[in-house]
């Protein structure tokens, strides 16, 4: 049971040495090359189960992805989707994540961006621009996380109906139980049931 | 009957106006006068024949030709992945299986494959084996969905009834294996839920006999047929380049003349030990996609050959028994159920036994802390599962990539310039599955 309250930290990936990355070459090559053209953009790496990871500065992420893109040694030219992620837990407070699998069809390798942000300030910048796919995939994580992507050419609701109120993925989003005809008989939200685990 | 409408242009200087219209007679529509040109906003869907389901488009037509198209999908969205959340690993497959319902086993494959990286765990070979014999069959069955149902749209009936009635062969052999029709839950993660049963193997070789000669009748059916040809050749144009910056994939990018295909690129599932080939086409429209996915048909089957050869006897789940569920099911007259003799057993028995059963069904297995992303070539594209646990017996969070959801993006790109005639044939190309798009 994941609940909120009382959840250990939980974070994307398990802590690592910041040059884990270092022993396969391809993924060294890349962050080599993503540091070395943006200094500031990258703010951990974390290579768990043979897969890349990325955390960016939000500032950073149209830079990365259009240097990941367009760089013929990197070459990453299909995205794959933008997925949100809650961790309501994480210190910091930025606990809405956007994260992204790019694919380099040429070079047959994958990566993934991460970048987090609160939800007071929930905006990232759009990928539109660099990868036009991006325009479904993020309505679908404003919809479902409320992450706001600055110049989406129409950030608009794609799955809940347009006048929904709050964004029904977040891990804190009420869920509800369901009212039923029996006398005296309620049945509670998921998050409320008697619980094994 | 008039009202302001922002989006069409010209309405607020006044130069043009708006009438909308729900049916009735054209002449009292227009009685109030004062239009001059023929620009038309037309509603297709979510309720219609040929959306494959309940996807809506919002056409601007000038005359008979699309000039804008709007795509607006969510009328099926269920919150799969949100339900996932609230139930333990193992019952995440009897969710994802119902997303797009002409691909269970892909949507089964794919969650387990991210459970299973996650979890670090190898499946016995005779459980993958099955998986990829599943997953072919499944993909001769939805590329006879889209043929049948392209048919049927294009005015071609006969190859409706042919579509279905050949599928009806697949959907045979997966109630054999499976116990059900559709929604089969069948793969779990560590493997399977039950082993095949007898004459399984028989029935599998007996379609492999006879879908060749029925797949050659489609072709004569089809492929020289000037209706056929100039409904879709040319029509819903969509080239390699565009294909990828839309992020599309699957046989539409293989259209385009990409030889894309996660089962060659990134195999899994030991697809790159069987002897197959992508097929692809160049003409980057709706017949290059026909051809493509009668081609595709073909190679499965030659994989479904080479599957069956290849089964040996064998365990389908994993040795760990902290993941792989104690129960023995058996196939019975309403699916799958407990095998009986396994609860005589545990009810007479085995205490230990009967709390373990119970410990790993209602808790479940924890998985560890990580995020994974997995992807498989569906028979619309790249199906990718985005799979985060946070440690515990139930998925953290787990999206998917669906390539309907994708594919779809590029409609108006497929039809806006064409004819309204033709967004049937550039839609119906795409091969939406909604169930899949909305999730």
């Amino acid at each position: 049971m994941s609940e909120t309250s009382g959840m250990p930290e939980v974070t994307s990936a398990p802590p690592q040495d910041a040059t884990a990355y270092a022993d396969d070459p391809h993924f060294a090559a890349l962050v080599t090359a993503v540091q070395g053209a943006l200094p500031d953009a990258v703010e951990r790496v974390v290579v768990d189960r043979g897969e890349l990871t990325l955390h960016l500065d939000r500032s950073a992420l149209v830079d990365v992805a259009r240097l990941l893109r367009d760089d013929l040694a990197l070459h990453f030219e299909l995205l794959s989707g933008v997925s949100g992620v809650d961790y309501p837990a994480v210190s910091d407070g930025r606990r809405l994540h956007a994260v992204y699998h790019l694919l380099s069809m040429t070079h047959r390798r994958r990566v993934r961006l991460e970048v987090a942000v609160t939800v007071e300030d929930a905006h990232v910048p759009s990928l539109v621009g660099v990868y036009p796919t991006a325009d479904w995939h993020e309505r679908e994580t404003y919809d479902f996380f409320g992450i706001v992507f600055d110049g989406h050419p129409e950030l608009a609701r794609i799955q809940m109906p347009d006048d929904w109120e709050g964004h029904p993925q977040r891990k804190d989003y009420p869920l509800g139980g369901v009212p039923v005809q029996f006398k005296g008989a309620t049945i509670p939200p998921p998050d409320e049931r008697r619980s094994f685990a | 009957m008039t009202e302001l409408h922002p989006e069409v242009d010209g309405v607020e200087d006044g130069t043009e106006s708006v009438v909308t219209v729900t049916g009735g007679d054209w002449d009292e529509a227009f009685a109030e006068g004062g239009f001059n040109d023929e620009r038309i906003v037309v509603n297709m869907g979510p309720q219609h024949p040929s959306t494959h389901g309940v996807l809506r488009m919002v056409l601007t037509l000038e005359g008979e030709t699309v000039v804008k198209t709007r795509v607006v999908i969510g009328y099926l969205h269920t919150g799969i992945e949100k339900n996932l959340e609230f139930r333990n690993w193992t019952q995440g497959v009897t969710f994802v299986t119902r997303m797009d319902y002409l691909s269970n086993f892909f949507n089964e494959t794919a969650y387990c494959l991210g459970v299973e990286k996650l979890l670090g765990i190898e499946v016995p070979p005779r459980a993958t084996t099955i998986r990829v014999l599943l997953m072919e069959l499944e993909r001769i069955a939805s590329h006879l969905v889209w043929l049948a149902t392209t048919g049927l749209e294009l005015g071609a009936v006969s190859v409706m009834l042919y579509g279905w009635r050949e599928r009806e062969l697949i959907l045979d052999i997966k109630e054999l294996i499976t116990g059900l029709r559709m929604n089969n839950a069948y793969i779990r993660p560590g493997g399977l839920a039950l082993d095949m049963p007898p004459g399984a193997e028989e029935k599998i070789r007996a379609f492999l006999r006879e879908m060749p000669v029925r797949l050659h009748e489609y072709e004569n059916l089809l492929s020289g047929n000037p209706i056929w040809t100039r409904r879709t050749q040319g029509i819903g144009y969509l080239d390699a380049s565009s294909a990828i910056a839309m992020g599309v994939t699957g046989p539409m990018l293989r259209s385009a003349g990409l030889a894309w295909d996660v089962r060659k690129t990134e195999p899994y599932c030991g697809y790159e030990s069987y002897d197959f080939e992508i097929p692809t086409h160049d003409t980057c429209d709706v017949w290059g996609r026909y051809l493509v996915r009668l081609a595709e048909i073909r190679q499965s089957l030659r994989i479904v050959e080479q599957g069956v050869d290849r089964l040996a006897p064998g365990p389908v789940m994993v040795e760990d028994k902290k993941i792989a569920w104690p129960a023995q099911l058996a196939l019975g007259p309403d699916g799958q159920g407990n095998s009986l003799d396994y609860i005589r057993k545990i009810m007479g028995t085995s205490m230990e036994a009967l709390i373990h059963h119970f410990k790993l069904v209602t808790e479940g297995f924890r998985v560890p802390a990580g995020q994974v992303y997995v992807p498989v070539e569906s028979p619309r594209g790249e199906l990718g599962m985005h799979v985060v646990s946070d440690g515990g017996s139930r998925p953290y969070r787990v999206h998917v990539r669906d390539p309907s959801f994708v594919n779809l993006q590029a409609v108006p790109a497929l039809t806006e310039g064409g004819l309204i005639a033709d967004v049937i044939a550039a839609v119906s190309s795409v091969d939406p599955v909604m169930g899949g798009v909305d999730r």
